[in-house]
């Protein structure tokens, strides 16, 4: 199995479906000949040509709705948003017609469509190029969101999403594009949308995170368990939405205890979610209080580096969590 | 008399009277109570505008529109019954009771169906008319727009797009004067509304008397073939809606004046008097016709009256494909 990075695994899942589907086209802001803000797209241009990489007007609403009318139509749009906070403009199309086209035409139409957006902070990209916006989009049934952690899965989720009938949102951990690495399976394979991943087995606590945080959550594992004897079981979420009540239970079920990682801001984030899921069907586990590690309640991610890393959820942090709730 | 048989102005005029029979029926089963909820928006005064339009395309033509849709979904031959039953909100309609009058769609008639986000469907339509390039289909999108939408955001990226995409796309903005109860020299900095094409570089086919649904057809026949063989497309159509902005909108009733000029001039009988000018023995034609739209609709609310309610299954079905 050859290593890879997280944006090289993406790039080669979206070039086997453009070569499997003529139906696949990519679009989005410098998608084709510049290969998209973060290379992702880089050298498709050069195979497909320009009619299946469009570079779209600075237009997020119109590069994402008429992705929706493409997938309405027949064809299976990949729409870039070039960071997960520029998304809003097209928030409207997503949640009113994306989410609710297959609900209101009572199964007339689906929306077979992939968006795919970077996201998160840790990489001084200051208030509009920071943002965690999973949850937003995690309220809205109709919608999938899935957020790899992992190369194989960048690769396997993506050529998933964009055979799901569905529309599918990948938010992609940006810092981690590069940085990332890990082994890719030879050969065709997809990861299917909706199962969790068990990243590290262990019995003493759970800890649920999702992105870069599961990279994070399992430096912090290996730090516990060396200095402290403390055996985490670590899972990467993957698939937020349908979430994946069953594995986040069953770990839950062997240890007790619960603590949940994201970089979002903590309040009505996607672990209070996770939280809610464990005390409504997993009070009779319990063994102590479920913990959430998020971002601060704050309206962005400041620019400044000391102010960056105050936000910012790292393996300190998370190993300090880990130390207090297995002392519990 | 453009290029029309006596039989297709006939079937012009029997979708008019269709629709505007439908739509008399609506208010007053909303008035009933038979027809729930908040909105009823309905297209009376307007019929010349979407009827004469759609005459210039073909079934595998696509059409889009607003909330103002019953009419365009008639006329683009969407079933009769199941759209009454819609509006019932009955399991039988269009919708399977989902959506309600404003959200109407039939995909076997490629009606894309109405929209309640204003100008939310315009990207959409662009959407739809890429896949018609990408495949080299030829198939044209016919979207309506209402006066109002042509000042928010989802008009300009849409009408750029389509432009700088070169698609397959008839933009038909609908101008009844009122975006709601506002003006549109009120709201609107350019209110001859067909100029905007030029600032896009739209094919500008300018403004149509929207109550003439000859003179509506002639110009959307040009345009319809202009954007299947070259690009988008722009008409703007001066037309006038009877009713309030929906059925809660009393304040149309202030119009008298405006109105009556309008009303002089109603779709329906400059319909009329084309057929009766190329036939002068045409009116017992005319008048089976009401007839038959009468029956039509009163058969299509039996069938909506008698059609099952949707049940919890329906609520939490259909969200995930």
């Amino acid at each position: 199995m050859p290593e890879m990075t997280l944006i090289d695994a993406l790039r080669e899942g979206m070039d086997e479906e453009l070569a499997r589907d003529p139906r696949v086209f990519i679009t989005g802001e410098d998608v084709g000949k510049r290969g998209g803000v973060f290379r992702a797209t880089m050298g498709l241009f050069e195979k497909y040509g320009e009619g299946r990489l469009v570079d779209s007007p600075l237009a997020e609403l119109s590069i994402v709705a008429i992705g929706i009318g493409a997938a309405l139509a027949g064809l299976r749009p990949i729409c870039e948003i070039q960071f997960a906070d520029f998304i809003h403009p097209a928030f409207n199309q997503i949640v009113n017609e994306a989410a609710k086209f297959y609900y209101r035409s009572a199964g007339q139409w689906n929306v077979p469509m992939v968006i795919r957006a970077p996201y998160g902070g840790g990489i001084g990209g200051g208030l509009y190029h920071s943002q965690s916006v999973e949850a937003f989009f995690c309220h809205v049934p109709g919608l999938k969101v899935v957020i790899p952690s992992t190369p194989a899965d960048a690769k396997g989720l993506l050529k998933s999403a964009v055979r799901d009938p569905n529309p599918v949102l990948i938010f992609e951990p940006k810092k981690g594009y590069r940085s990332i690495k890990g082994d890719v399976p030879t050969g065709e394979y997809t990861t299917p949308i909706g199962p969790a991943r068990i990243a590290r087995e262990g019995s003493d606590l759970s800890v649920y995170a999702y992105g870069m945080m599961v990279h994070y959550c399992e430096k912090a594992a290996e730090q516990v368990a060396r200095e402290d004897g403390i055996q985490c079981e670590v899972i990467d979420l993957r698939t937020l939405l349908p979430v994946d009540k069953e594995t986040i239970l069953q770990s839950f079920k062997k240890t007790g205890k619960a603590l949940i990682v994201y970089e979002d801001n903590l309040t009505l984030g996607y672990g209070s979610e996770v939280s809610a899921i464990l005390s409504d069907e997993g009070f009779n586990y319990m063994d102590a209080p479920i913990k959430r590690l998020a971002g601060a309640d704050v309206p962005a991610v400041p620019f400044s580096h000391p102010l960056q890393e105050a936000f910012m959820i790292n393996p300190e942090k998370i190993a300090h969590a880990i130390r207090e709730l297995a002392a519990y | 008399m453009a290029d029309l048989t006596k039989e297709q102005l006939l079937e012009m005029y029997r979708q008019m009277v269709l629709i505007r029979r439908f739509e008399e029926r609506c208010e007053e089963l909303y008035a009933q109570r038979k027809i729930g909820g908040v909105y009823l928006h309905l297209y009376n005064g307007q019929e010349g505008t979407g009827v004469g339009s759609m005459f210039a395309l073909k079934p595998s033509d696509h059409v889009i529109t607003a909330y103002r849709d019953h009419g365009i979904g008639i006329a683009k031959g969407a079933d009769v019954n199941r759209l009454m039953a819609e509006m019932f909100g009955k399991r039988t309609g269009v919708s399977g009771g989902k959506g309600g009058s404003m959200h109407l769609a039939d995909r076997s008639v490629n009606f894309w169906g109405g929209y309640a986000i204003v100008g939310g469907h315009l990207p959409l339509a662009a959407g739809i008319a890429l896949k018609s390039k990408y495949n080299d289909d030829k198939e044209v999108v016919l979207s309506f727009i209402g006066d109002g939408a042509t000042n928010n955001g989802y008009f300009h990226e849409s009408l750029n797009l389509s432009a700088v995409w070169d698609l397959p796309v008839v933009w038909l903005i609908e101008n009844n004067l009122y975006g709601m109860g506002t003006p549109v020299e009120v709201s609107t900095g350019q209110p001859e509304l067909h100029k905007r094409a030029i600032a896009y570089g739209i094919k500008d086919f300018g403004r149509v008397d929207g109550m003439d649904p000859l003179a509506v057809y002639a110009v959307a026949k040009e345009a319809v073939a202009y954007a299947r063989e070259h690009g988008p497309a722009l008409i703007e159509s001066i037309t006038y809606r009877y009713k309030g902005h929906g059925v809660s909108d009393r304040l149309y009733q202030r119009r008298e004046q405006e109105m009556a000029l309008y009303k002089a001039r109603d779709p329906l009988t400059v319909m009329e008097d084309h057929l009766k000018q190329l036939d002068p023995g045409v009116e017992s034609a005319l008048a089976a016709i009401d007839a038959a739209a009468r029956e039509t609709v009163e058969a299509a609310i039996r069938y909506a009256e008698e059609s099952p309610d949707p049940t919890y299954d329906d609520l939490i079905n259909h969200i995930y494909a």
